[in-house]
């Protein structure tokens, strides 16, 4: 057992890194425990991992440690003492630092004013000839540099990460908290970053508590693990002791997951072809560029790449959300406008990013958003105008049933759903009536086990009764698992492509790089 | 010496030049302000109201007082009180910062209006101008050349501005506010409190524009003493991309615009002077429709401001 003092209010950032310890947190929101008597110990000089599925409870966890949250139950033990963190501040006092996943850099500013803001205390007026100075002394102590006098919005994702992560060094914070800190990185610059920030641990100026979902990394570069399932603590251990079968099998439970059907069948004729489309970002640069690919019947082509990298507009092309500048789309050898009428002749389905924005009206109730693709035809309308509301009704029970959709009702508003639900209900709109032609863009993000597993077979299932599926995703692991060619955009461009049986992670890796 | 007669058709620039210094001055007060605001993630369109208001105050403490200076002060805070209870009321949850805009700008006229009925006789002692043309005889270019001071300050604000905004603590702080409101949560700073300040400024600024218009030109109370400057400054923010110094010169541009019709009066081309009036607004629609694309968002745009989320 640690020795517990109680002091009053914390001490200066201590010089030297140190463990932590959470002891039996619980959370509470009303009657749902988010979190659930966990109790973690992070020793000092090490590296842990937070393994989780989505709503397991791992950001109400480390939340509850910076002092976002106030915990229900439970005490955090930072070093030797026993401290009460109520608010971000007291941790920062203490040495504790976070990295979230979504960026919490300023775009409009330059990383020198970023990392500047980040300060305690800030002058009246800055030199900032002396600032930069300063920070070229501190970068180069770093393992890793940034460039100062671009702005954040300019820099690549990658770039960011090590901002984020140079903002905490730079406050001198010794215990780091990230939260999925690769998610937007390439397999490269995931390795590069945490292994310079191993790198530091090994030499004892650091401790870090890193919340992931990939067993890779955990396996690479963390020393201990601890593993939460629906805000309890599933297990913990050494990672050389553990395997990841039994880390998944942790995280997951006893929970059936759905079969993925084996691949089957022939690849057919070019179904989607795309000849050099160009198309434009919100603010009017070319965001892809020239891009030509042809999708066969029975073919999962998958788009892989840092997200950012022109496929959120590629995606908005097809799916008749902007307009292209140049080349044109066909399907089945008929040229494709994304107009409302192809899409229902082509058997055109589309799962985009943000389901509940790009695909939903959140207002609308659960049937409404199913019948979006034909509520204008019988059985669902009469004369072309005069709507069958029992029919959404029935249409909506039926698909909530086959695809397993939780929801109160089919008259709740869709924007009530959890993500998983809300992407089921646009899988059931999208996939059940044949498909000829799949866009899906990042399907499993954000989402749990199950959720993916059933999502993943839906979209291999649709492939092998011969839909063209063109699979874009900032997942690789995804990629590799449910496509047949793979191809790599980058800045706009398709850099790379091979057969999924011949890719070489390296090579993709480097590619979504632009190496 | 060249006489008033030889001078010729150059009447028209040199009256377009004296008038966009004389008219552009609420725009770039108004515009600075605005801008300010914006920078730190709102939008105050009451500021046509603030403008005829502190108009009204301005003229009124000259009259009682004697010292047109005590106006423009006066003008200038009567615009920060209005500036804050813009401010307050957008602070609450859920309120929506163009209406309530559009209400207080409504309010503002109204107010004005109903407490200047008095001023509309009296007169009272307007500011002075320097005079630059001291050293030439044309009438019209020694006229072009008188200079009031307060123009003279608006030119040295908005360079100060784009420094304040880019070397301050102030101007870091207000610009994360109006860029990401979570980071400056996060870094422990109240939001509300910073567009708090940074709205009372803009009303500040605003104010010492409307005192313009009473106290130097045209100089008198009256109702029709704005023609919408105020709520064409806020358009002219949009069209300087946020950027002081930009503001400036596009508050000249509008200026000169708005001095178009006049000056082409005083050379006997009198018809169309309705339309040329109009000059400014169809300028405005002109520079919208060629700068804003429905395709791309606008570069530089706070990303908090309630048009651009």
């Amino acid at each position: 057992m640690v020795e517990v003092t109680q002091l009053a209010r914390p001490p200066v950032a201590p010089d030297k890194t140190f463990g932590l310890e959470a002891i039996s947190m619980t959370k509470r929101f009303g009657d749902f425990a988010a979190l659930d008597d966990v109790s973690i110990r992070v020793a000092p000089g090490t590296i842990h991992a937070l393994l989780g599925e989505n709503g397991a409870g791992k950001s109400t966890l480390v939340k509850c440690i910076m002092g976002y949250y106030a915990p229900t139950g439970g005490q955090v033990i930072v070093g030797t003492a026993e401290r009460t963190i109520d608010n971000p501040r007291d941790a920062h006092a203490l040495g504790l630092g976070m990295v979230y996943q979504h960026f919490t850099l300023v775009p409009a500013m330059t990383v020198t004013e970023n990392l500047v803001l980040a300060r305690d205390t800030l002058p009246p007026v800055f030199d900032w000839a002396k600032e930069r100075a300063a920070l070229n002394e501190f970068l180069d102590r770093m393992p890793f540099r940034v460039p100062l006098d671009a702005k954040v919005s300019a820099i690549s994702a990658g770039e960011r990460q090590k901002c984020e992560i140079l903002k905490q060094l730079y406050l001198q914070r010794k215990f780091l908290i990230l939260d999925e800190p690769t998610s937007v990185l390439t397999p490269q610059e995931a390795d590069e970053v945490l292994g310079m920030l191993r790198g530091m641990v090994v030499a004892g100026e650091l401790t870090i508590l890193m919340i992931t979902h990939k067993f890779r990394e955990v396996l690479a570069f963390a020393d201990e693990v601890s593993i939460l399932r629906r805000g309890r603590l599933a297990g913990k251990g050494r990672v050389k002791e553990l395997t990841p079968d039994a880390m998944a099998r942790a995280m997951i439970g006893a929970e059936e997951l759905a079969q993925a059907p084996a691949r089957a069948g022939a690849f057919g004729a070019a179904r989607l072809d795309i000849q050099g489309l160009t198309a434009l970002d919100d603010a009017g640069q070319v965001a892809v560029n020239n891009v030509t690919l042809a999708v066969r019947a029975g073919e999962i082509v998958g788009i892989a790449g840092v997200s950012g990298n022109g496929q959120r507009q590629l995606v908005e092309v097809l799916a008749g959300q902007r307009d292209s500048e140049a080349g044109a789309v066909a399907i089945a050898g008929q040229a494709y406008r994304a107009r409302r009428e192809e899409m229902r002749l082509r058997k055109f389905s589309l799962l985009p990013e943000e389901p509940l924005r790009n695909a939903c009206v959140a207002r609308m109730s659960v049937a409404e958003n199913l019948v979006f693709r034909k509520f204008d035809e019988a059985p669902f309308a009469g004369a072309g105008f005069w709507l069958n509301r029992g029919q959404f009704r029935d249409e909506a029970t039926r698909k909530i049933a086959r695809y397993g959709i939780k929801t109160r009702s089919a008259d709740t508003k869709i924007g009530e759903l959890s993500g998983g639900n809300v992407q089921r209900a646009v899988l059931a709109r999208e996939l059940s009536e044949g498909v000829e032609v799949l866009i899906a863009a990042d399907p499993c993000f954000g989402l749990d086990f199950a959720a993916v597993a059933q999502i993943r077979a839906e979209i291999m299932d649709a492939r092998n009764k011969g839909a063209a599926v063109l699979l874009v995703s900032s997942d690789l692991d995804e990629i590799l698992e449910l496509a047949d060619r793979i191809v790599v955009m980058f800045h706009g461009a398709l850099v790379y492509e091979a057969p999924a049986a011949q890719a070489d992670l390296t090579a993709i890796g480097r590619h979504m790089a632009g190496h | 010496m060249a006489d008033a007669s030889s001078l010729g058709f150059w009447v028209v620039p040199i009256a377009v030049l004296g008038g966009a210094v004389r008219v552009s001055t609420p725009f770039l007060f108004v515009s600075l302000g605005e801008c300010l605001t914006e920078r730190s993630g709102r939008i105050n369109l009451g500021l046509e109201g603030t403008l005829v208001m502190s108009a009204m105050v301005g003229y009124g403490v000259s009259y009682v007082s004697g010292s047109p200076w005590l106006g423009v002060l006066a003008a200038a805070l009567t615009g920060a009180v209005l500036g804050a209870v813009h401010a307050v009321i957008c602070g609450l949850p859920k309120v929506n910062d163009i209406a309530v805009g559009i209400a207080l700008m409504l309010f503002g006229i109204g107010l004005a209006f109903f407490l200047g009925k008095p001023l509309i006789a009296p007169k009272a002692n307007i500011l002075p101008a320097i005079d630059f043309g001291w050293w030439t005889t044309i009438p019209q270019l020694h006229d072009a050349l008188k200079i009031n001071v307060l123009f003279l300050l608006g030119v040295v604000l908005a360079p100060v501005l784009v420094w304040a905004l880019r070397s301050t603590r102030w101007g870091l702080v207000l610009r994360t506010a109006g860029e990401s409101a979570d980071a400056a949560r996060a870094m422990g700073y109240s939001v509300n409190r910073i567009r708090l300040r940074a709205t009372m400024t803009g009303g500040f600024l605003a104010g010492i524009g409307g005192s313009f218009l009473s106290l130097y030109y045209p100089g008198n109370w009256n109702e029709g003493l704005s023609s919408g400057q105020g709520i064409t400054a806020v358009a002219l923010v949009i069209f300087a991309r946020w950027n002081p110094m930009l503001c400036f010169w596009a508050s000249l541009l509008f200026g000169g615009a708005a001095a178009l019709g006049p000056a082409l009066q005083s050379v006997q081309i009198t018809w169309g002077y309705h339309l040329f009036g109009a000059a400014p607004y169809i300028l405005t629609l002109a520079i919208m429709i060629v700068t804003c694309s429905p395709k791309r968002t606008l570069v530089g745009a706070p990303a908090e401001l309630s048009i651009t989320k």
